[in-house]
């Protein structure tokens, strides 16, 4: 390798074609990969916060009693890690970072239908973003509800609570118009011969997100406002003194807040969908079902919300209802699953990096699918609801399932976009810690849930301590890991080997542009021949 | 950064009509919160309603429907090329929505000088389904007339580019769509009307 190949950062493609400099030329930039690449440093930075964050949690609770903070402080700290992960990360994380990167690419088009609207998304996340982090710092101090904000609590406590959930707010409003953004160009700017029975998967996965996007956060916008309403007028919608129902709060938070896990989950599903066919080398297996099955768990997935609340005082009607629709959810996530099996069957199987991220997510997915069962069924969820079974459980299918597809993503997909690749050997070391780690954390929290540790507690009985502290252990272990991926990545990406051409041989439209892409990505309209997953017509090997 | 401008007017009425129903489910969560709470207190809420003007609700409704009128006469007139007959139906529009900020001041501040506001003596005194009622109603008239108010700003900024001359005949979908918007107003204001003012 000469110096000048390996020592500064790739500058061509879209790296260089810009009117504006300096910061400038991404802040105000239109061009899509760019607002890929802000968002992607953005969620990116956000998630580093929240894994100290949570951290921080782990070492609190390391031993019973007072070990690190007060009580207060970790309130404010379990509320703030909840916060920052759902709505600065995996919200936005793997949609508007590598949807806004990839997607306009797989579908034929030179950019969103939309450009500056997507500019606006990115500049409301980022003024949404502060406004909540000015809460922890302002007014009463940082919130202490948990993420949820459940009301009568959230309406009464002195922290900060209206600005964050005003910066919710904000965060909501950049979500909806990057679902309405994604939807169109899905409808109307696909390429020549890119039919709907042609999309990438993880296209699919993302027009099925950006529904819900669409159509569930309005519902919390309203709820949050009335929260406000009722910390600054005392409007009393939720006030029992005043003839309201806190349950109603419940009701409305979880309309959105449900179909939320899948704004969450469903485009990391496409992303390993993306990813098993290529690496085992075979078409994908049940290209349809897998499409229709992102609609279905989009659809499907707007209905259960109530199974948050089978101790809140629903009626019994609703609570069996609530959860036979949970069971339903159950199937089409499974036919996933299944079909991503089936297409490593006889496969020629590649263990790359961006392959071992994404089989993990298909194992730890399943064992957080799997413990949702348990707590979608009403009778087992009455005796592990609000214990650390569901911490366990929501870190399995969130961090394990799409944290790890997020990190397969990067793997994937980044260096086509930087012309760097990183090494793989450090990525495979910080794979394994991370994985290690990762089932010791959370693993552990399944058996203590179980075993009847509440969550949100402060402090637990002795017989809790050993298992927490093997959980806490397990944390540095992860960290470790995550900290060797995350170093491998920018030292590779920047100043790695040239990643040139297809060397994983994806058949989709992406890997059929230079790299890194052109401004404009493609030098002419594509016309596409082929499908997405069939590498023969493709004419790779 | 320059990307070629390709306009995709149906693109943009796809978007359009999409964040139109973000802004209906926006209202939907009230909606929902009303059903429930009606059926709840449903004498409380009828003893509640009949406090309500139906002459300031039916003036309104009748002020925003000539608004949404104009808007739409606007807009057959900006594709026949009549840039000044737009800008006149625009004002007309502005106007109307002026007239009903109005009217809507008026009949909130009746109101509050009755001793009914969110938190007020008289209705932590009274009844819990009257507090309820009259929390829906300011919550939802409220954001409603914030939806008036943008709508009405975002309709000035078109006039002015019609003016301008960026909006006229070959190119006129932002006032299309934010026409459409102000229809979305005014839609809203007619589930509003009969559920608060008339049927209770």
């Amino acid at each position: 390798m000469s110096s000048a190949e390996k020592g500064a950062p790739v500058t061509d493609g879209f790296w260089q074609d810009t009117g504006r400099t300096g910061i400038k030329s991404w802040i105000l930039s239109t061009d899509h990969k760019r607002i890929g690449l802000l968002y992607l440093y953005s969620v990116l930075g956000f998630f580093l916060v929240g894994v100290i964050l949570g951290l921080l949690l782990r070492l609190e609770l390391m031993a019973p009693g007072r070990t690190l903070v007060d009580a207060q402080t970790y309130n404010a700290l379990f509320t703030v890690h909840g916060v920052v992960m759902i709505f600065l990360f995996i919200i936005p994380g793997i949609p508007a970072s590598f949807g806004n990167l990839v997607m306009p690419i797989q579908i034929g088009a030179r950019d969103v239908s939309f450009p500056r609207l997507n500019l606006l998304s990115w500049w409301l996340y980022a003024i949404g973003a502060l406004i909540v982090l000015s809460a922890l710092f302002t007014g009463g101090g940082a919130p202490d509800t948990g993420w949820t904000f459940y009301v009568p609590f959230s309406a009464r406590t002195g922290t900060n609570v209206s600005l964050a959930v005003f910066g919710v707010f904000i965060l909501g409003f950049s979500s909806i118009l990057t679902g309405i953004n994604f939807v169109t160009t899905i409808h109307r700017l696909r390429a020549e011969g890119m039919g709907w029975g042609r999309l990438p998967l993880f296209v699919w996965s993302l027009y099925a997100t950006a529904w819900v996007q669409i159509l569930a956060t309005p519902i919390i916008a309203i709820t949050l406002v009335m929260v406000i309403a009722e910390r600054t007028l005392g409007i009393g919608l939720f006030d029992p003194g005043r003839g309201g129902d806190p349950i109603m709060f419940q009701h409305l938070f979880w309309i959105y807040s449900h179909p939320a896990v899948y704004i969450m989950i469903l485009p990391a599903m496409g992303v390993i969908s993306e990813i098993i066919p290529v690496f085992s080398r075979k078409p994908i297996f049940g290209y349809k079902m897998i499409a229709v099955s992102s609609v279905a768990i989009a659809a499907a997935g707007s209905l259960v919300w109530g199974h948050h609340m089978y101790t809140s005082g629903m009626s019994d009607t609703a609570v069996m209802v609530f959860s036979f629709l949970t069971f339903i959810v159950a199937i089409p996530s499974a036919i996933k699953v299944f079909n991503w099996v089936s297409t490593l069957y006889k496969g020629s199987i590649s263990l790359e990096a961006p392959m071992l991220f994404a089989l993990t997510f298909i194992l730890l997915f399943s064992i957080g699918g799997l413990s949702g069962l348990i707590l979608g069924a009403a009778a087992t969820d009455i005796h592990v609801h609000d214990t650390h079974f569901v911490v366990g459980h929501f870190h399995y299918v969130m961090f394990g399932g799409t944290g790890f597809a997020f990190f397969a993503a990067a793997h994937y997909w980044l260096p086509k976009f930087y012309g760097r690749r990183y090494r793989e050997k450090p990525a495979l070391i910080g794979w394994a810690l991370m994985f290690v780690g990762f089932n010791i954390v959370y693993f552990t929290m399944q058996v203590l849930g179980m075993q009847g540790m509440p969550r949100r507690y402060y402090d637990y009985l002795p017989e809790f301590a050993q298992l927490n502290l093997v959980s806490t252990v397990g944390s540095w272990i992860l960290a470790a890991g995550l900290i060797i991926m995350v170093v491998n990545l920018w030292r590779g990406l920047l100043r790695g080997e040239p990643f040139l051409g297809n060397p994983w041989g994806g058949a989709t439209l992406e890997w059929s542009i230079p790299t890194p892409p052109p401004t404009e990505n493609f030098e002419e309209e594509p016309v596409v021949t082929h499908a997405p997953y069939d590498f023969k017509g493709a004419g790779i090997p | 950064m320059s990307h070629p401008e390709h306009k995709d007017n149906v693109g943009a009425k796809l978007g359009m009509w999409l964040f139109l129903f973000t802004e209906l489910l926006l209202f939907g969560g009230l909606f929902i919160l009303y059903s429930v709470y009606l059926a709840r207190y449903p004498h409380e809420f009828a003893a509640a309603g009949r406090e309500l003007d139906v002459t300031y609700g039916a003036a309104n409704t009748v002020v925003l429907l000539t608004s949404s009128l104009f808007a739409a006469m606007a807009v057959t007139s900006v594709k026949r090329g009549e840039a000044r007959a737009t800008m006149a139906l625009l004002s007309g529009t502005l106007a109307c929505a002026g007239v009903f900020l109005v009217i809507k001041y008026v009949e909130w501040s009746a109101k509050i000088n009755h001793g009914i506001y969110p938190g007020s003596a008289k209705l932590i005194a009274g009844a819990p389904g009257e507090s309820v009622f009259f929390g829906l109603y300011y919550i939802t008239t409220g954001l409603h007339g914030i939806h008036v108010v943008i709508g009405a700003a975002v309709l000035a900024w078109i006039g002015a580019k019609v003016k301008s001359g960026a909006v006229h005949a070959g190119d006129n979908i932002t006032l299309e769509n934010g026409t459409l918007y102000w229809h979305l107003v005014d839609l809203v204001w007619i589930f509003i009307f009969p559920l608060y003012y008339l049927i209770l």
